[in-house]
C-alpha cells in the first residue's frame, strides 16, 4: 500500500522529468505558433507584424506543396510495403529451424545500426554512382547502360536506401512476435489438412496484425520526418522533397519563418494524427 | 523417413536465410572492404572481391586529415552525456511510477511518449533561435541537452517496463524490514533494476549516436560529431571512395558492436513495450 508520505515523494521523484518535457514540448510549440502568424524574415526586413492566416495559406497554396506532399506518401508507402512485406517473409524464415540463426540474425539487424548520413553516403556513392557505383559495374557487366540512380529515379533510390535501414526494424519485431505464436495451432491446423497458405492467412497473419499494425505507425512517424538520407544525397532536387524537407528548406535556407512555422505547425498536426492511433494501442496494453 | 525430411527442410531454411542475410549485410562488407583498398582498385571495374592489396593507409589520411579524433569525441561525448543525464532524470520518474502508481500514471506515460512525436522539423527555428540566445550554437553541451529531451521519453518508458517486472512484494518486505525510502532504492532496487538500467543505456547510446538532424543543424565546426563529419563528404574532391568507407567503418563500427548486443532492447524500447 502506497502511503500518503511515500505519494508526494514520488511526485517530486517525476517533476525533473515531467518539467524538462513540458518545456521542450510547450516552449517551441508556442513559438512556433506565434511565427506562423507573422511575416518573419530575418534577412529581409525581420519581423513585419501580424498577418493572420496568411502563411497558412501561402504555405498550401505554393506550387510546391502538393508535390511534397505526393512525394512524402510515396515515400512512405513505398517504405511501408517493402518493408512489412519482406519483413513477414523474413520473420517467418528467421523462425525456422536452421543452422547459424543468431549468426544470420545479426547480419539482417546490421543495417538499423548504421547511422543515416553513412547509409545515405554510401549508398549515394559506392553503390548508386552512374560511372564508378558497384550498381553501375552490374549493370555493364549485363551489357546494360549504367543508371543514374539519383538523378533518373530518385524516388526509387530514395525508397531503397531507406528501405534498407527499416527492414531490420520490421523483420525483429515481427520475428518477436511470431516468436509468440502458438505451435501447437499451427500444428493442429497442418493435421486437419490446412495449407501452407490458408495457415498463413488464417493464423499467422491475424496473429501478427497488432506487430504489423505498431511497425506502420512507428515507421510513419520515423518517415514523415526523415532528414540526413535526403540532405546528403539530393538536397531535396530531382522531386525528392517532402513536406519536412520543404519546411526546413523554408526555415533555414530561405529563411522565410512565417511560411516555414506555418508548415511546422501542418506537420505537427499530421504526426499528431498517426500519434493518436500509436497511443492507443500502446495506452490498451499499459493496464 | 520424417526426420530426413525436416533434415532436408533445415537445409533450404539455412541456405535461403543465410543468402537474404548476407545480401542485406553486403552494403556494410563492401564498405568495410573497399576502406582497405587504394582508392583506384576501390573504383576497379569488374570490381575487385578480395584480392586486392590491403592497406590502412586511407584510415591514417581520414585521421590525420580531418581531426577524425575530435569528431569521435564529440559523437561520445554528446551521445554518452545525453543518455547518462536522461538515466538520472528518469530513474527517479520511471521508479515512481512503477512502485507508486497513481490514477494518471497511464495519462503520464502516454503524454511524454507524445513528446517523442513531435516532428523536429517544426520546432526547428524557435531551437535554433534559443540557442543563438543562449550561445549554444555549435556548442556540445547544448546538443547533449537536446538528444537528453529527446529520447527521455524512451529511457523513462524502458526503465519503466523493466522496473514493473521487478516483484513488488520484495519492496514491501524490506520496508516491513524498517528499510528506508533511501535504502530500498539503494540496497534492494538498484541491484535488480541495473540489468534493465544497462539495456538502457546501451540503446539510447546507440539512438543518440545516429541522432542526424539536430546534430547537423546544430553544430558547424566545434561541436559537430561523426554524423556531421560523414555528411561533410557528400561533396567530395577527386577519388574518395576508400576514404569515405574508411570514414565510416570508423564511424558505424563501435555502434555496430553494441548493437548486436542490444538486439532484444532494440524491440521493447522502440515499441514502448507494446511487442514483448
Amino acid at each position: 500500500m502506497a502511503t500518503k508520505a511515500s505519494r508526494s515523494a514520488a511526485r517530486v521523484m517525476m517533476a525533473p522529468a515531467v518539467v524538462l518535457l513540458l518545456g521542450w514540448m510547450l516552449v517551441p510549440l508556442i513559438m512556433t505558433l506565434w511565427f506562423s502568424f507573422r511575416t518573419y524574415l530575418p534577412l529581409r526586413g525581420g519581423d513585419q507584424g501580424w498577418t493572420g492566416f496568411d502563411n497558412y495559406v501561402r504555405f498550401v497554396t505554393s506550387s510546391s506543396f502538393w508535390p511534397a506532399i505526393s512525394t512524402t506518401l510515396v515515400l512512405l508507402i513505398g517504405v511501408l510495403t517493402i518493408t512489412i512485406v519482406f519483413g513477414i517473409l523474413l520473420a517467418i524464415l528467421l523462425d525456422q529451424p536452421m543452422w547459424g540463426q543468431g549468426v544470420v540474425r545479426i547480419l539482417v539487424i546490421a543495417p538499423f545500426f548504421v547511422m543515416p548520413t553513412v547509409s545515405a553516403l554510401v549508398w549515394k556513392n559506392i553503390f548508386m554512382d552512374p560511372t564508378n557505383g558497384l550498381l553501375a559495374h552490374l549493370w555493364r557487366f549485363f551489357g546494360a547502360d549504367s543508371v543514374s540512380w539519383l538523378s533518373d529515379a530518385p524516388m526509387v533510390s530514395l525508397i531503397m536506401i531507406v528501405s534498407w535501414q527499416w527492414l531490420p526494424f520490421a523483420t525483429l519485431i515481427l520475428l518477436t512476435a511470431i516468436q509468440s505464436l502458438d505451435g501447437e495451432q499451427m500444428e493442429a491446423a497442418e493435421m486437419d489438412g490446412a495449407s501452407v497458405l490458408s495457415r498463413f492467412f488464417y493464423i499467422a497473419l491475424p496473429h501478427l496484425s497488432r506487430a504489423i499494425t505498431i511497425v506502420i505507425l512507428i515507421q510513419t512517424i520515423f518517415l514523415l520526418a526523415i532528414f540526413a538520407e535526403i540532405f546528403v544525397t539530393t538536397g531535396g532536387a530531382f522531386g525528392t522533397r517532402t513536406l519536412s524537407y520543404l519546411i526546413f528548406q523554408r526555415v533555414l535556407e530561405s529563411q522565410n519563418i512565417g511560411l516555414g512555422s506555418a508548415g511546422g505547425v501542418y506537420a505537427i498536426i499530421l504526426a499528431n494524427i498517426v500519434a493518436i492511433f500509436l497511443m492507443r494501442i500502446v495506452g490498451k496494453n499499459l493496464d | 523417413m520424417a526426420r530426413a525430411v525436416t533434415n532436408q527442410r533445415k537445409m533450404i531454411n539455412t541456405g535461403a536465410a543465410w543468402i537474404i542475410g548476407l545480401l542485406i549485410f553486403f552494403p556494410i562488407l563492401w564498405t568495410i572492404l573497399t576502406s582497405f583498398k587504394s582508392e583506384a582498385q576501390a573504383i576497379a571495374d569488374p570490381p575487385i572481391f578480395l584480392f586486392f592489396d590491403w592497406t590502412t593507409e586511407n584510415y591514417s589520411t581520414v585521421m590525420e586529415r580531418s581531426n577524425y579524433g575530435r569528431f569521435l569525441w564529440n559523437s561520445i561525448f554528446i551521445a554518452g552525456g545525453s543518455t547518462i543525464l536522461g538515466i538520472i532524470i528518469a530513474v527517479p520518474a520511471a521508479w515512481s511510477m512503477a512502485f507508486v502508481p497513481s490514477k494518471r500514471t497511464k495519462d503520464i506515460l502516454l503524454w511524454m511518449l507524445s513528446t517523442k512525436m513531435l516532428p523536429a522539423v517544426g520546432v526547428l527555428y524557435p531551437i535554433y533561435l534559443l540557442f543563438i540566445q543562449f550561445g549554444l550554437l555549435d556548442n556540445v553541451y547544448g546538443l547533449t541537452f537536446v538528444l537528453m529531451l529527446i529520447n527521455l521519453p524512451i529511457i523513462v518508458w524502458m526503465l519503466y517496463t523493466y522496473f514493473r517486472e521487478i516483484p513488488g512484494e520484495i519492496l514491501e518486505a524490506a520496508r516491513m524490514d524498517g528499510a528506508t525510502l533511501r535504502d530500498e532504492i539503494l540496497y534492494v532496487l538498484t541491484p535488480m533494476a541495473i540489468p534493465g538500467i544497462a539495456s538502457t543505456l546501451l540503446l539510447n547510446f546507440i539512438l543518440a549516436w545516429n541522432e542526424a538532424f539536430w546534430t547537423l543543424n546544430l553544430t558547424a565546426a566545434k561541436a559537430a560529431p561523426l554524423t556531421a563529419f560523414i555528411a561533410s563528404y557528400s561533396s567530395p574532391e577527386g577519388l574518395f571512395y576508400a576514404k569515405l568507407s574508411a570514414a565510416s567503418t570508423m564511424a558505424i563500427a563501435p555502434i555496430l558492436i553494441l548493437g548486436w548486443f542490444s538486439q532484444k532492447q532494440l524491440v521493447r524500447g522502440l515499441t514502448f513495450g507494446a511487442v514483448k
